[in-house]
């Protein structure tokens, strides 16, 4: 007999979310359980992104927001164990977990993974040069300020532009920093309109088409050199911030040996939210990188309902049909189905996102018929949806194919 | 950390140690056990902070060392002495054995060779081994592997906790470390007058343990250099733990003439490396890491074990090895001023360190310099950060988890901050608790980092406020 009915591991967003559709579903036994001291996830740090308009029908800043988390799992009778990390993950639902008191084990009949997501280090991306002091990714910024009232740098140089960099801009602008300049790799921002006009308004200069190919700093980060078209240049600074490139907190994962899915960093994901194992959920960012608060408190929502119906029956024993992707399709999520069985409102569309920007038609493949057609021109690191036809359940074989427009 | 302004009136020693790298931590623990009194001058903002933080971290059995070579005996007695000190200072070991793999036909034949030679240096515990046997033991390597050397004796250790366990037991018999102090000068009259940037140190003897800067050492000290430093610059990248699984012994190249190659190896921490490469360069300072480089090293360790292609990146980290115009240690005694140099320890150094220690007493002895009555050895134990060993967070009562990829407690922290020597730099701090050394780099732990090490470093992870 297990512990519980559903432990949840992460108490962000989608966490919480599964946690509370998980009671609402009537489900008696549900503990969430976190390693930091306080519910909200990333949340927390993210001073000025606004939370909760369309769950809770108001705006919760930062701590807040984690905070009405909290009060509302508690006051669903939801078990809340912060402070506390998960090791291990055993195949019967078995939990390894370490406390400030020790190392114990929990169990629960299902288990979801709700770890969301972080950004790429220096190291992840290969960045060259030395390794000085003051090379660090806006969460562990906005965690100097928002946690201690400290800032790591003064001119930072920032690399990214996705929707997480303006926050960045702004947590610098706001706390006394000034960054020299905001840099993409890419040809074109990968966030929409205001990140091309939003820096040069605050006076920082954005620039794309740019590499990194030198940083400079015996012990501080001094400058870093950088290419555009043949021409290098050297900027002066006091810090790097990388900004983006996010990747699913998949270390569990990895650990027990469970499938990860090569192209999104999270889970092998089935139709009804669940992994390889079918008794571990995932839901979130975890899923894949990376999507707003609002968007993963509706999935883990979703997930939870799902998951709810799934406690009634035993674990799935149905075999599992890959979805394949090809070309620049970076990724797809669910990336398995559970053959033979209704799409359980898990999920109830496919989501994609293409590894460059591109111009053609998608195509879902199903059985080597074509299914759906999409057609458009598409900027990494953005939401495609797919509809997902009931027949994916009933397919041996299901795949995206992508034509590209020339 | 307070700077000391220069004196007129000179400490005096027995013994000063130049450099605090793996050498000189075990130099300053040999000595204070002789019974001298010993000053380790480093440079440095912290021990380990040139050659010696970023090496592959393996105890060498010797079975490649040149036959009959000084590096050949000294990494013996180093692996020696270590295997019998280990369990008294908290230091683990990780037995992993190695495989000397033999990719091509051409690499297959040379084997024989090698395996002879690991016999004549001394190294029974060695065989070569066809392909299937290879892949019983390690099934992830590629399947081109046609056959390997298995030398079981090559383990892996924590190459930080293991100098720092040797400098804290001199440490425990009264030798001085002074940390953020150069060398700059000195003269022999009868005794060594050092000149350093903290002021005047007076010693009976020196020993040059300078690593990248030991030929410039011995020249600060009028002594003619017999060598000069070459840095070769290595690569390293350090794969997530999910490889650990399919990298369960050192998997060795058949080397060349340059190097012994690059090496696919478990870390006692529970990782993989991959590296290091071999580049010449002039700067004795600067190791930058190249992009192109990591991902060669990438893409080398899944040729060798596919399952690796996959797994993410946790770190990347760049060495210099002080190499010198011959490939042998440069180890030289001068009587008339008491001085001995230990220099061109370019790759071995954290195997032999214990030795070359034992060494450079036994030249010593020859100076017929008296010393005090030889030290008990005094109880002194490292934290255990390796995977072999139980750690701080599986014990009650850390307090919390403050660096959750590597799992660091607080308890770990403070200790280390409030340690005999506690860390003078960021990277001191990371070599003593592993904190900020995993896969997310401090996107969790930074900024508590930064917080509970306020005040603490010269080069701090938090800016002061501006005006």
């Amino acid at each position: 007999m297990s512990d519980h009915d559903v432990i949840v591991v992460g108490g962000g967003p989608a966490g919480v979310a599964a946690a509370l559709a998980l009671r609402a579903e009537g489900v008696g036994r549900v503990a969430i359980v976190d390693r930091e001291p306080v519910l909200g996830g990333a949340t927390r740090h993210c001073a000025h992104s606004p939370f909760g308009m369309r769950e809770f029908g108001r705006v919760y800043l930062g701590a807040a927001y984690g905070r009405r988390l909290e009060r509302d799992a508690r006051a669903a009778g939801i078990t809340v164990l912060t402070g506390h990390s998960v090791t291990g993950l055993g195949d019967d639902g078995t939990l390894s977990v370490a406390h400030p008191g020790g190392v114990g084990t929990l169990s629960a009949d299902r288990v979801v993974l709700a770890t969301g997501a972080r950004e790429m280090p220096r190291s992840a991306r290969m960045l060259p040069g030395d390794r000085p002091v003051g090379i660090l990714t806006t969460g562990a910024l906005q965690s100097y300020v928002a946690f201690h009232g400290l800032m790591p740098f003064r001119r930072p140089v920032i690399l990214g532009s996705e929707l997480v960099t303006l926050s960045a801009v702004l947590t610098c602008l706001t706390h006394g920093a000034r960054p020299v300049a905001v840099l993409e790799t890419g040809p074109v921002p990968l966030a929409r309109a205001p990140l091309r006009w939003f820096p040069g308004v605050m006076g920082v200069p954005f620039r794309t088409g740019v590499g990194i190919v030198d940083i400079i700093g015996r012990d501080r980060v001094e400058a870093v050199r950088i290419r555009r078209g043949g021409q290098e240049e050297v900027l002066d600074c006091d810090g790097l911030l990388l900004t983006g490139r996010f990747t699913p907190e998949a270390a569990l994962l990895w650990q027990a040996g469970h499938g990860v899915d090569r192209g999104s960093g999270g889970p092998l994901i089935d139709q009804t939210g669940r992994t390889a194992n079918p008794r571990y959920f995932a839901a979130g960012n975890l899923l894949r990188p990376v999507e707003t608060g609002g968007w993963a408190f509706r999935e883990g929502r979703a997930i939870g309902r799902a998951l709810a119906a799934d406690l009634r029956r035993a674990p799935s024993a149905a075999t599992t049909v890959p979805v394949a992707v090809e070309g620049p399709v970076k990724l797809v999520v669910p990336n398995i189905i559970r053959r033979g069985e209704r799409p359980a409102a898990g999920f109830d569309r496919f989501q994609l996102r293409f590894l460059r920007p591109c111009k053609g038609t998608l195509a879902l493949v199903i059985d080597g018929r074509p299914a759906h057609r999409l057609s458009g021109s598409w900027l990494p690191e953005r939401r495609v949806l797919m509809p997902m036809p009931t027949a994916v359940c009933q397919a041996d074989s299901i795949r995206f194919e992508f034509r590209e427009d020339r | 950390m307070t700077r000391t302004t220069r004196t007129s009136a000179p400490h005096s020693c027995d013994v000063a140690v130049i450099g605090a790298g793996v050498v000189g931590c075990a130099v300053a623990r040999r000595f204070a056990l002789a019974g001298a009194s010993v000053v380790v001058v480093e440079r440095g903002a912290d021990i380990l902070s040139g050659a010696s933080k970023a090496n592959s971290a393996i105890l060498h059995t010797g079975f490649d060392a040149p036959p009959g070579s000084l590096e050949l005996d000294l990494v013996k007695a180093g692996r020696e002495e270590y295997l019998s000190i280990h369990r008294d200072l908290g230091l683990s070991i990780v037995k992993t054995g190695a495989l000397v793999c033999a990719w091509t036909d051409a690499e297959a034949d040379g084997l024989a060779a090698i395996a002879g030679q690991g016999r004549e240096n001394g190294i029974a515990d060695l065989d070569v081994i066809d392909a299937t046997a290879v892949r019983a033991l390690m099934p992830g390597l590629a399947p081109e592997v046609r056959a390997a050397v298995e030398v079981r004796g090559e383990h892996v250790i924590d190459p930080w906790s293991a100098p720092l366990a040797y400098v804290t037991q001199a440490l425990a018999l009264g030798a001085k470390v002074w940390r953020g102090c150069e060398l700059l000068s000195g003269r022999f009259d009868g005794d060594w007058l050092l000149d350093t940037s903290r002021g005047g140190l007076r010693a009976g003897a020196v020993i040059n343990a300078a690593g990248l800067f030991g030929d410039d050492v011995d020249r600060r000290l009028g002594l003619a250099p017999d060598f000069t430093i070459r840095p070769r610059k290595g690569q390293f990248i350090v794969l997530d733990k999910a490889a650990a699984r399919h990298v369960p012994k050192i998997v060795l190249p058949v080397p060349n003439e340059i190097t012994k190659g690059v090496v696919i190896c478990p870390t006692a921490f529970g990782n993989v490396l991959v590296g290091p490469t071999a580049e010449e360069q002039d700067d004795r300072t600067r190791a930058t890491v190249e992009t192109a480089t990591l991902e060669m090293l990438r893409d080398h360790g899944g040729r060798l074990v596919p399952a690796l292609r996959d797994i993410p990146v946790t770190a990347v980290y760049a060495g210099l090895r002080p190499g010198t115009e011959k490939k042998h240690y440069r180890v030289t005694a001068r009587t008339e001023s008491r001085a001995i140099t230990l220099g061109g320890i370019r790759s071995t150094g954290l195997s032999a360190a214990l030795g070359l220690a034992q060494h450079a007493l036994r030249l010593f002895e020859a100076f017929g310099m008296p010393l005090g009555p030889p030290a008990a050895i005094p109880p002194v134990t490292v934290p255990n950060l390796t995977e072999a060993e139980p750690r701080d967070w599986q014990r009650p009562d850390h307090g919390e988890i403050v660096c959750h990829c590597e799992m660091v407690t607080r308890r770990e922290i403070e200790a280390a901050l409030a340690g005999p020597l506690p860390p003078g730099d960021f990277g001191g701090l990371r070599r003593r608790t592993r904190a900020g050394m995993g896969r997310c780099q401090g996107f969790y732990c930074n900024a508590r980092l930064a917080e509970m090490t306020r005040g603490r470093f010269r080069v701090p992870l938090a800016v002061e406020p501006e005006g």
